[in-house]
């Protein structure tokens, strides 16, 4: 087990948006969580990646308890996370974005820079040469130099999925990774977080799109008004009867 | 790549040319008001370079910066003319003092964050501004300090002369340059840069946002901290003036026409803008009157400066076609330094 | 104990002015997030506007006080056309940098035109009213009582009328709005006629007490700022309070910590509580 909540809630003013969740993340498994739009999805990353406190119950990471530890605090125990609306740094290239991914592995300080100490350099060739590992990683090596502001919506959602990765987490949290990219794209994005989860890291992801998280995930856990409805394998899922009642009744668009 | 190597050499060129005008410019005998003009350009430059670190690197508008100017010379008068230390310690003790001042303003207006931050920042320099108005005992209130000593002699070299005392200041220029360019192409510039893109994701990410804003403020203030105090002992006189609100909206400007998030884009604004204020004579005292709408012009058609407009037009060039396929230029620009 | 009742009806005098500019300042925000750097100045062209109504023309204080208000409601109506509509979609920082320049504009400008001097609006209503030992002019009283009918006024008008209730909405929900029918620009507009319109009668009103001069909305803009960073930005009750307190707090803090220091408290209050709350004291949301 590497991720635990108890009884894990979040308001805001008088919505709940999560309720009394209870969950458990296993190491290196594939897991999904699925529910309709405003299900607290997103909330429950937020939550556990250390965006937002909670503001009931606790998350306990690698049997540590979580609370009141400051958000980059979790980056670097290994909690890595991408954002529902894609984040990168816009100003940079693709490669740039990578390195100061990087950047909480590397100690050098204020006097390293200015005086480009052994260090400093040392430490700007690292940045490089992992960055230039996850590139190949995800294969966006030919687009290294490219601005980010000009490259395709799939392979922004692949660097920001490198991001997350080139520091090495051991939990990988991915919030809707296969938004707005096509049925191929898809297919290339399912074999990626395999790849990743071969190498050792644990994936939990956010998906609308059922059919892709039924043959990717191992579990599934599914929200509905912030609560946790069901919980099993793909096939449970898919047959349980509260879960297709959430579906139906509410509209939603994969 | 190609044109990368060639865009390196070109500028390269470019600077060192700069730099030996700079060197020659007081043997071209311009006559004293120009040796003048050009120092104290050359000293708002600097405290320009401090607040282009933290608006333009790290995305945080600090309205400020006048009065870390204002407190960095009044440290630095002080402690020459108070406690006799000489110019070579005041200096840095007051530059020292004003970061460390910078520290534990940042501990606090840190916590705030878009307009917030910005109007507290405002009034920390009007705070600063307004106890050096009315503390007489200590900055002579309205009044402010006359008579403060000159740079000490450096064994042989003294600085009495406007022309020793410009090649001091460009010194002190060309450091602050130097420690800039360094520091924005490091590993730390990257992670400023981050931050001013988007602070989720450098959390995200594992980076300390706090912590590094704090540290960009507090070289920024380093820096600023050391232009007040060389202004202290180049004008040697001070009065609260100099910490009002009204000079950090100057360096605001001077770092607007310039270009943020450059390295050129401090002294160009900076000479230039005070170039113009001193060729419109008649405008002198309503420098604002002309500035006022610049800075509207600025910033709705030149975000990035003219420094951010030389690299449009240079990306435009025939001789660098790739670079001008980029879709959104003011996005890629942003953040590049020269 | 009438010493302090004294600083107390000061206190509201300064705290009436204090409101009028600041809800002009909160109102614009509320609706185009717009720190509007230049209120204060619009404010300081106000009272010249009614110093040389007086002085020059020979108006009625009154009306001199009313064409004031005009003028300056279609000075702050040309700079929205020309400063801030242009700015709409730029970062908000643009938009603090261009009200910044706006502001350098307007104080150069008064400079230029009216010169560095010191005025003072003739007083008309200098009668003293004294009563249980509290002397206070006619002038005083008048300001509490018209910014108090001028509070009430605005809350009518933003409540009871459509148009009035367009500005809320707008305030609310700016993206909406236009999905509704109501017109965004015609509420900019609007909003910032009717905030210098304030501002130029609060000048009216502090003309008599205060001196006129060109730097006079500096100050007063970065305490309307306070004000509101302390009432939650963009919060009209938030600005009312907030404009009390600030005026109550100055007036016995200059009495009874130091007169030298009483345009620095307003500034530590501000820095306190934004170091116990960072978002302000009645922010919205989270
Ligand atoms: N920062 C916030 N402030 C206020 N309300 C919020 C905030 N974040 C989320 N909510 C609310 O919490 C509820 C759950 O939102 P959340 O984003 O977690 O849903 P989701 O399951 O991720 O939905 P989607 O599939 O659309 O991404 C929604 O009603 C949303 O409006
Ligand atoms: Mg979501």
């Amino acid at each position: 087990m590497i991720l635990e909540t108890k009884a894990l809630g979040r308001d805001f003013g008088g919505l709940t948006a999560l309720n009394d969740i209870n969950f458990a993340i296993d190491d290196q498994e594939i897991v999904a969580i699925i529910g309709p739009n405003g299900a607290g999805k997103s909330t429950f990353f937020n939550v556990i990646s250390g965006f937002y406190p909670p503001s009931r119950g606790t998350v306990s990471f690698r049997n540590q308890n979580m609370t009141g530890t400051p958000t980059h605090i979790f980056a670097r125990l290994g909690i890595a996370r991408t954002f529902q609306t894609t984040h990168l740094f816009y100003n940079g290239s693709v490669l740039d974005n990578l390195i100061v991914g990087y950047r909480q592995k590397t100690k050098m300080g204020l006097f390293d820079a200015i005086l480009r100490t052994p260090r400093a350099r040392r430490e700007e060739a690292d940045s490089r040469e992992k960055a230039q590992e996850v590139l190949n990683f995800i294969g966006l090596a030919g687009i290294s130099t490219e601005p980010v502001a000009n490259i395709s919506q799939e392979s922004a959602k692949r660097l920001a999925i490198g991001l997350a990765l080139i520091s090495e987490p051991r939990l990988l949290l991915l919030d809707e990774p296969a938004a707005g990219i096509n049925h191929n794209e898809t297919k290339g994005l399912v074999e990626l977080i395999r790849k990743i989860r071969s190498h050792g890291t644990t994936v939990c992801l956010i998906e609308h799109k059922v059919q892709m998280v039924m043959g990717l995930a191992d579990r599934i856990m599914v929200l509905n008004y912030g609560s946790k409805i069901a919980e099993g394998s793909p096939t449970d899922i898919g047959s349980n009867q509260k879960v297709i009642e959430a579906y139906l009744g509410r509209a939603h668009h994969a | 790549m190609l044109s990368k190597n060639q865009k390196f050499k070109w500028s390269w060129l470019f600077y060192l040319a700069v730099l030996i005008l700079a060197f020659i410019f007081p043997a071209l005998n311009p006559g004293s008001y120009y040796i003048q003009v050009v120092s104290l350009a050359f000293i708002y430059a600097i405290a320009v370079y401090g607040l282009n670190l933290i608006e333009g690197y790290m995305g945080q508008l600090s309205l400020a910066q006048a009065g870390l100017f204002g407190f960095g010379a009044y440290a630095a008068a002080l402690l020459t003319m108070k406690l006799q230390l000489s110019f070579w310690l005041a200096v840095p003790l007051a530059s020292v003092l004003t970061a460390v001042v910078a520290f534990f303003i940042g501990l606090i207006s840190f916590r705030t964050r878009g307009h917030y931050f910005v109007i507290f920042t405002l009034c920390i320099g009007v705070i600063i501004n307004l106890v050096i108005q009315k503390w007489d005992a200590v900055t002579g209130g309205m009044n402010g300090l006359i008579g403060i000593p000159k740079p000490t002699p450096l064994g042989p070299i003294s600085f009495d002369s406007l022309k020793a005392q410009y090649y001091l200041i460009l010194v002190f220029l060309l450091l602050t340059v130097f420690v800039m360019y360094r520091l924005v192409n490091s590993l730390i510039g990257r992670t400023f840069v981050s931050i001013r893109n988007s602070e989720e994701l450098a959390a995200a990410l594992g980076i300390n946002v706090m912590k590094n804003k704090i540290l960009a403020f507090c070289v920024a203030a380093f820096f600023t901290g050391m232009a007040g105090s060389l202004y202290a002992a180049f004008i040697r006189f001070i009065g609260p003036d100099i910490s009002s609100p009204t000079l950090t909206f100057e360096f605001l400007l001077y770092l607007l026409a310039g270009g943020q998030a450059s390295i050129a884009g401090p002294i160009v604004g900076t000479l230039l803008m005070s170039g113009l204020t001193e060729s419109l004579q008649f405008l002198r005292d309503y420098r604002l009157l002309l500035f006022g709408p610049l800075l509207i012009l600025i910033v709705k058609f030149l975000p990035m400066g003219i420094v951010g407009l030389i690299h449009k037009l240079a990306s435009r060039s025939p001789f660098r076609r790739s670079a001008a396929k980029s879709l959104n230029p003011s996005k890629t620009v942003k953040g590049e330094g020269l | 104990m009438s010493l302090f009742i004294q600083q107390i009806v000061n206190g509201l005098t300064l705290g009436s002015i204090y409101c009028l500019v600041a809800l002009g300042l909160t109102l614009i925000y509320g609706i185009m997030e717009v720190p509007n750097f230049a209120h204060g100045h619009l404010y300081m062209v106000g009272a010249y506007v009614t110093f040389f109504g007086m002085t020059l023309y020979g108006l009625n204080y009154w009306v001199s006080a009313l064409v004031a208000g005009i003028i300056i409601a279609i000075l702050g109506v040309i700079t929205e056309r020309v400063v801030f509509n242009p700015l709409r979609h730029a970062p908000s920082s643009n938009r603090f940098i261009a009200a910044l320049g706006a502001m350098m504009f307007l104080e150069a400008a008064a400079r230029l035109l009216w010169g560095a001097d010191f005025r003072s609006i003739p007083p008309v209503y200098d009668k003293v009213l004294s009563f249980a030992g509290v002397r206070v002019t006619e002038q005083r009283v008048i300001v509490i009582v018209a910014a108090i009918l001028l509070i009430i006024a605005l809350n009518l008008f933003l409540k009871r009328t459509i148009i009035g209730s367009s500005i809320e909405a707008v305030a609310q929900n700016p993206d909406g709005s236009s999905l509704v029918g109501i017109n965004v620009n015609v509420v900019g507009m609007l909003t910032f006629a009717i905030a210098s319109f304030l501002a130029a009668v609060a000048a009216a009103l502090a003309g008599p007490i205060f001196l006129v001069f060109p730097t006079m909305g500096e100050l007063i803009i970065m305490k309307a700022f306070v004000i509101i960073v302390i009432g939650g930005m963009g919060s009209i009750p938030g600005a009312i309070v907030g404009g009390y307190i600030l005026g109550l707090t100055e007036s016995l803090g200059a009495t009874y910590i130091s007169m030298d220091y009483k345009d620095v408290i307003a500034f530590l209050v501000l820095v306190i509580i934004l170091t116990i709350k960072p978002t302000g004291l009645f922010a919205k949301g989270v």
